[in-house]
């Protein structure tokens, strides 16, 4: 039980310190969850908002794949990235392995279906007076979608941070697409669990709280840009 | 509606910022050697030891992935690493004779050894390794496996083999963590068990206790329990795309006097962890 208590003391050491190894592993977090983020909402918002609002026929059959698609295990899209990110493999050519782009394109996986089924939700969710109202007012098909999706937002903010929540500490497709190397694609997660097969544990539950650490420094970011 | 402006600002914000970041990502790529490497040599430190060496003396930066031996074969067969540096000589052997790799070359040994509580219920302390694991057999002791087609776990298979005992597999007194070796090592201390861990890697877990090691070496110095490293360069007819000029230079590297002279002083608690032995 020490270890809990050394681990506390240890990562208050590794971040006041400066600890460059650290650092390092806090950039590639921050850094390839950013990307996996940003592809994730430019892609997954729009299908959220479609999925959500128009009434198509399949329509159910899409939300049901879509939902099932939020049960997807991380080792397995790692698997999947990593079939076609290997040298062998179809986009072998384009050199994303073992980059933090690869992992990038792994974790937008992760987070795709999280967008879209919450976006579709939170539209779906929307006053059907909206609709009549906008269009009444003379809106387009665009200022449709983007009002709906501004009104939803609150909805939306909520999906964001839970697909955050799981980019981030997702350890699976990392490991897998990543390779955990040192200086360059090691991440809070994947150095976590190094040092936990190492047998480190303290060193473990530092990385654990500074992980935390970071997603508190980014909710907390969130919440004050939404009351403004 | 101010609003919209400020959506449209901000998609375009993200999308430029975007942009800059994988341009920084990709424009900033030195010239590494990659290579595929056991738990053990990173575990150990050894490899951190090194890397600034072999910088210093080719120009070269050294990116390892480690993983247990059979993940890292597999990598290389898949082209996706420039060399590799492994210990499981049988699979190794028929891996170049399939064409997979080539320029297979010895680098350094340590030894196994089969670690213990120190309690020693199955009696096995200063045995051989046949005598042992009969030993541990006939008592249904707690034995902890790497079962994850490592060098070790290889090498624990082929142990069970020479000993003419049959390879456990569901036995309720066999456990398989398919993990680590530092990490079966704590669950062997966990579940009061023996495993076969390499010399190394035990070093390093008695360091980290400092002195209180539940997990005590039982029995060693019997001949089946070397443990070679080699270094093989994939093989560059099959994979065009990996660097065989850098893979060359390392293998050059690490089996030449200065490397060799490396691993020789490389220590930890004052003990010498690998043995060189690349041939002149």
């Amino acid at each position: 039980m020490d270890y809990l208590f050394q681990g506390l003391l240890e990562a208050c050491r590794l971040l006041l310190g400066g600890d460059p190894e650290t650092y390092s592993a806090v950039a590639a977090t921050v850094r390839v969850s950013s990307y996996a983020m940003a592809a994730s909402l430019l892609i997954g918002l729009p299908l959220g908002f479609i999925l959500g609002h128009l009434r198509f026929p399949g329509r159910r059959q899409a939300r049901l794949v879509v939902d099932t698609l939020l049960s997807l295990p991380t080792v397995f899209i790692g698997l999947l990235v990593y079939a076609f990110l290997s040298r062998r493999g179809p986009l072998g050519d384009l050199g994303l392995l073992f980059t933090l782009p690869g992992i990038a394109i792994g974790q937008t996986l992760l987070a795709l279906p999280v967008v879209v089924a919450l976006t579709a939700t939170a539209v779906e969710s929307m006053d059907a007076n909206l609709r009549v109202t906008l269009l009444s007012l003379g809106a387009d098909r665009w200022q449709l979608m983007r009002d709906t999706l501004w009104e939803a937002r609150h909805g939306i903010l909520a999906a964001a941070l839970n697909a955050y929540g799981r980019v981030m500490t997702e350890v699976g497709i990392s490991m897998m697409v990543g390779g955990n190397i040192k200086w360059h694609t090691r991440t809070i997660t994947t150095a976590i669990a190094l040092e936990t097969n190492k047998g480190m544990f303290a060193m473990g539950i530092a990385l654990g709280l500074i992980l935390l650490f970071i997603a508190f420094a980014v909710t907390a970011t969130v919440s004050l840009l939404r009351r403004k | 509606m101010k609003h919209k402006g400020f959506l449209a600002k901000g998609s375009l914000l993200m999308i430029a910022l975007l942009a800059l970041l994988c341009g920084a990502a990709w424009a900033a790529e030195p010239q590494a050697v990659m290579m595929a490497t056991t738990t053990s040599t990173d575990d150990t430190g050894l490899l951190d030891y090194l890397a600034p060496h072999f910088k210093k003396a080719t120009g070269y930066e050294l990116r390892w992935t480690a993983t247990g031996t059979g993940k890292a074969l597999e990598l290389g067969k898949n082209c996706d690493v420039d060399v590799l540096l492994v210990h499981a000589p049988k699979a190794e052997i028929k891996y170049v004779e399939e064409g997979f790799g080539i320029n297979r070359t010895l680098v350094m040994y340590n030894d196994f050894v089969i670690t213990g509580p120190a309690s020693d219920p199955a009696g096995i302390k200063g045995r051989t390794v046949a005598e042992a694991l009969a030993a541990i057999v006939a008592k249904k002791a707690v034995f902890v496996s790497r079962g994850d087609n490592s060098g070790t776990h290889k090498m624990e298979q082929e142990l069970w083999k020479a000993s003419n005992l049959a390879q456990p597999e569901k036995e309720s007194w066999y456990i398989s963590t398919g993990q680590g070796m530092l990490a079966t090592i704590n669950v062997a201390a966990e579940k009061n068990g023996y495993t076969l861990t390499d010399r190394g890697t035990y070093i390093k877990y008695e360091s980290d206790k400092a002195g209180k090691a539940p997990q005590v070496i039982l029995v060693e110095g019997d001949a089946p329990l070397r443990n070679q490293y080699s270094v093989i360069e994939v093989n560059p007819k099959r994979c065009e795309k990996v660097n065989n000029a850098l893979a060359h230079q390392f293998a050059v590297w690490i089996t030449g006097p200065q490397a060799q002279k490396l691993i020789g002083d490389f220590k930890l608690m004052g003990k010498q962890l690998f043995t060189p032995n690349a041939p002149h």
